[in-house]
């Protein structure tokens, strides 16, 4: 099933760390948008495809960074299991290994995880074009730094992620989404409230004056957290669309920003969306970026732009952290071939 | 062992260093801050894994962000190596100190800074200890997840050197999935803050490389941590097996039920005799294998999960299958196979005890072949292991009084470890690297991944200076390996429940 190339592209990468030349990761070209243009030769990776291992009762699948994310999820519902941190597609090209280097998480992330925290192992070219793996299949590993989850939301900038081991989990029995009416700041304040129970919640969202909270686990389980929590049922689809910005709150909006922020955080911007208990909000205005950056950092927070115009499309680090980014690059990519400049401009 | 005498420096060069430091700490530290003399060193001189001792040069206990900076920039200029230590609970000898270098002593920095019971974080300093933690947010519903069996003890700065789990992992998650930010001083002096109070921060996640890196990369000045709400109802199913292998693949049946327990561990006949021998606890001494297995959540949730599980055991070839009674009996059960380290130290005068984790579909096959070396070695070796993670804790018992015996104990340890890298495992699943394992890395990493490691390592610390030949070991270091050796029983910390 599906394809190694891994030979081939240790001995593109080689080459071009040989000449110096940078190399442009390309996988799906899902997420172009995320980031600044690409510079330098394509190292495309959609030609490395396959599952290399899954066995449901791991709880593990090992998967070539190639492999299209419809393919690898339609494989785990086959045996009733999912990625657990619901990664946005934004598009049917989508890799995994795409996925993992955007390190982007869907609806589930404040209750379930990141896309870093499912995240086991990986298979890596670094910049000298060295064959790499780090951490395995297994659910604890402390053999050596833990580079498989650095390499997770990297953005290409450390070294091409080749492989992934990720961590897996059966699908949910039953699923309830409920909704109610309420002010942003009610929406926030009665996710916080409710996160500090132990209740069945896998989702949280607030769009055009209704909170929607998803619950999920045995049916026993949600049907009761359903009556204490009250308000109606609405319709499971609601985070799919939320998932892929095509929710009616942001689908159309030609400016769009991504603000991670404290979820109990007061912020003075007036957010469409919001979700993750408060703490990824969507913002659609025209606040100038440094204004914007300013007010997202003062609570502890940042901003990326997803759509629109901005002269940065990540959050700038500070120069401690800047310096030591740049000598993180060094040491997996010594020469600075891979994607440099499209997350950070100094890297 | 006797290897971390050998390479030690020369006492003229240690006399020389310590000259040079000892004026600049006296500068930052008050005197009951700074140890130097041989009675006041030694309390340090070795932590959790007590066959690997040195004598620090000198010991700092700072109480604030200002010292640890101070000291950093003190011990950067003048080219002397510094090892963190937590409580000293470790069990790899990450903390064993360096003959040449300053030990810094985190604990009098214990203090809780801040509870946000609406955000659910609480911010603290690294040297409080695991367990205090979650006594202090009780009050508010709240817990923190990792539970390492040394909670009581260890602190919350050594867990994240070593990225500590507990019973609760395959649920709630390692030290990793609940961090939320770090304030870090690098060797320089600096100061970084990795990760956020938001649920990502900007650049890469350098707490991801931070938490497990063996206070290699920096020392944590203070954290903040993700609380959890406690949950409903807790209950523990007990299941005896009469055949080990049939245990094993139980374990993979509850998974594929679509059932994520709290925890689930299991001990094998010889533990769990000598568990039963050790504080009667009820078990069923006949069994080959006890499996263990929690489940929590809402109380409807558990009992839906208790049924399917018990259905599941009983259908997978269990010959009993007990739901624990009450609170009092499920800390009863708990009770046994938290005892299982003591318990075999009782039966035995020495043990070696690894800390391999594998997939959990080799689990049968691992467990036969681990078996079927007890001929081979003419030793006994007990298994008590957190199943639902594959993370075995094969106790190896010798008379370490027979060097044959010694001798071919070490050979068992070597052959288990390398057993669970060929079914695709790894050589520490919790334990950790430290001094005790550096030799084994080699087998774990063969190629240029301990090069890798090393360059980023010195993206950090660029002179090598944090915790200098722990955890990574160099290219030409690659020989004999090293186990935990326990004597007649005397762990370090024996008042702490061992897993």
């Amino acid at each position: 099933m599906g394809q190694d190339i891994t030979q081939t592209l240790v001995e593109q990468i080689a080459q071009a760390h040989q000449e110096a030349r940078p190399l442009a990761i390309h996988g799906g070209g899902t997420k172009g948008f995320l980031g600044h243009d690409l510079v330098g030769e394509v190292v495309d990776i959609t030609g490395h495809q396959g599952i290399v291992n899954y066995q449901p009762v791991e709880l593990v699948m090992t998967v070539r960074a190639g492999t299209p994310l419809a393919e690898v999820e339609a494989a785990l519902a086959e045996k009733g299991q999912c990625l657990a941190f619901e990664p946005p597609s934004f598009g049917s090209a989508a890799t995994i290994g795409g996925t993992i280097a955007t390190g982007l998480s869907g609806p589930a992330r404040p209750y379930t995880g990141s896309a870093r925290d499912f995240m086991l192992g990986v298979r890596v070219i670094n910049g000298q074009g060295q064959a790499l793996r780090f951490g395995g299949e297994v659910m604890k590993n402390v053999a050596g730094y833990d580079v498989s989850r650095l390499m997770t939301a990297s953005h290409g900038s450390l070294g091409l992620i080749t492989e992934v081991s990720l961590k897996v989990l059966p699908v949910a029995k039953s699923v309830k989404t409920l909704a109610t009416s309420a002010s942003a700041n009610e929406a926030i304040a009665l996710f916080n409230r409710l996160a500090g129970q132990p209740l069945p919640i896998s989702a949280t969202a607030w769009a055009e004056g209704q909170a929607y909270i998803r619950l999920s686990g045995a049916a026993s389980a949600v049907d009761a957290a359903a009556k204490q929590i009250g308000g109606e049922l609405a319709d499971n689809s609601v985070w799919a669309s939320l998932k892929e910005l095509t929710h009616n709150s942001v689908a159309e909006q030609s400016t769009l920003w991504r603000l991670s922020v404290p979820q109990t955080a007061s912020l003075d911007l007036d957010c469409p969306l919001i979700e993750w208990g408060g703490g990824q909000r969507w913002y659609t205005g025209d606040a100038p970026e440094q204004e914007l950056r300013a007010k997202v950092e003062a609570v502890g927070g940042h901003a990326t732009l997803y759509r629109g115009q901005a002269e940065r499309v990540f959050h700038p680090l500070n120069p401690a952290m800047s310096a030591l980014h740049s000598r993180i690059k060094h040491s997996f990519d010594p020469k600075a071939l891979f994607n440099v400049g499209r997350f950070h401009p100094e890297f | 062992m006797t290897a971390i005498q050998s390479g030690l420096l020369d006492q003229a060069i240690i006399d020389d260093r310590r000259a040079r430091i000892v004026p600049k700490l006296q500068a930052i530290l008050s005197s009951d801050q700074l140890k130097v003399t041989q009675e006041d060193l030694a309390p340090f001189e070795t932590d959790g894994l007590a066959p690997y001792r040195r004598m620090p040069m000198v010991v700092a206990l700072p109480t604030d962000k200002a010292q640890v900076i101070a000291i950093m920039k003190a011990c950067q200029s003048e080219d002397i190596p510094v090892v963190t230590r937590g409580a000293g609970t470790g069990l790899s000898g990450g903390a064993m100190p360096h003959e040449g270098g300053v030990l810094l002593s985190m604990t009098k920095m214990n203090a809780i800074q801040n509870i946000d019971p609406d955000a659910r974080i609480i911010t603290v300093q690294p040297g409080i200890r695991n367990a205090a933690v979650t006594q202090a947010v009780a009050p508010y519903g709240l817990y923190y997840a990792p539970d390492p069996s040394s909670q009581i003890a260890c602190s919350i700065g050594g867990n994240i050197a070593e990225n500590s789990g507990g019973v609760h992992c395959l649920k709630y998650g390692l030290t990793v999935h609940n961090v939320l930010q770090a304030t870090v001083i690098t060797i320089d002096g600096g100061e970084l803050t990795l990760g956020g109070e938001s649920l990502d921060a900007p650049g890469l996640d350098l707490m991801a490389a931070l938490i497990g890196s063996e206070g290699m990369l920096g020392v944590v000045v203070e954290a903040k941590l993700k609380l959890l709400p406690i949950p409903q109802v807790t209950k523990v199913v007990s299941a005896a097996f009469d055949d080990l292998g049939t245990a094993g693949r139980a374990v993979g049946d509850i998974i594929a039920a679509g059932i994520i327990p709290a925890g689930l561990e299991m001990m094998d006949k010889l533990s769990l005799q000598a568990a039963e021998n050790f504080l009667n606890a009820g078990y069923p001494t006949w069994a080959e294998a006890l499996l263990l297995c929690e489940v929590d959540g809402t109380a409807e949730e558990v009992q839906e999960h208790i049924e399917d599980v018990t259905q599941v055991l009983k259908t997978a070839g269990a010959v009993e299958v007990k739901v624990a009674r009450d609170d009092a009996e499920r800390e009863l059960f708990w009770k046994g196979r938290k005892s299982a380290f003591p318990a075999v130290g009782q039966i035995s005068p020495d043990y070696y005890c690894m800390d391999g984790t594998i997939p959990r579909g080799e689990l049968p096959e691992v467990l036969q072949k681990i078996s079927d070396m007890q001929d081979k070695y003419g030793l006994q070796c007990a298994n008590v292991f957190h199943a639902g993670d594959g993370n075995l804790h094969p106790l190896i018992m010798f008379d370490g009084n027979d060097p044959v015996q010694a001798e071919k104990a070490q050979q068992y340890g070597s052959e288990i470890l390398t057993t669970c890298v060929e079914h695709g495992g790894t050589i520490t699943g919790e334990h950790g690297v430290g001094v005790e394992k550096i030799n084994e890395m080699c087998v774990q990493f063969p190629g240029e991944e301990l090069t890798q490691f090393h360059a980023l390592k010195r993206a950090f610390d660029a002179k090598e200076l944090m915790n200098p030949g722990k955890a990574i070991p160099t290219l030409n270091r690659c020989a004999e390996f090293g186990h935990m050796h326990v004597h007649h029983g005397e762990m370090p910390h024996p008042e702490l429940e061992r897993f």
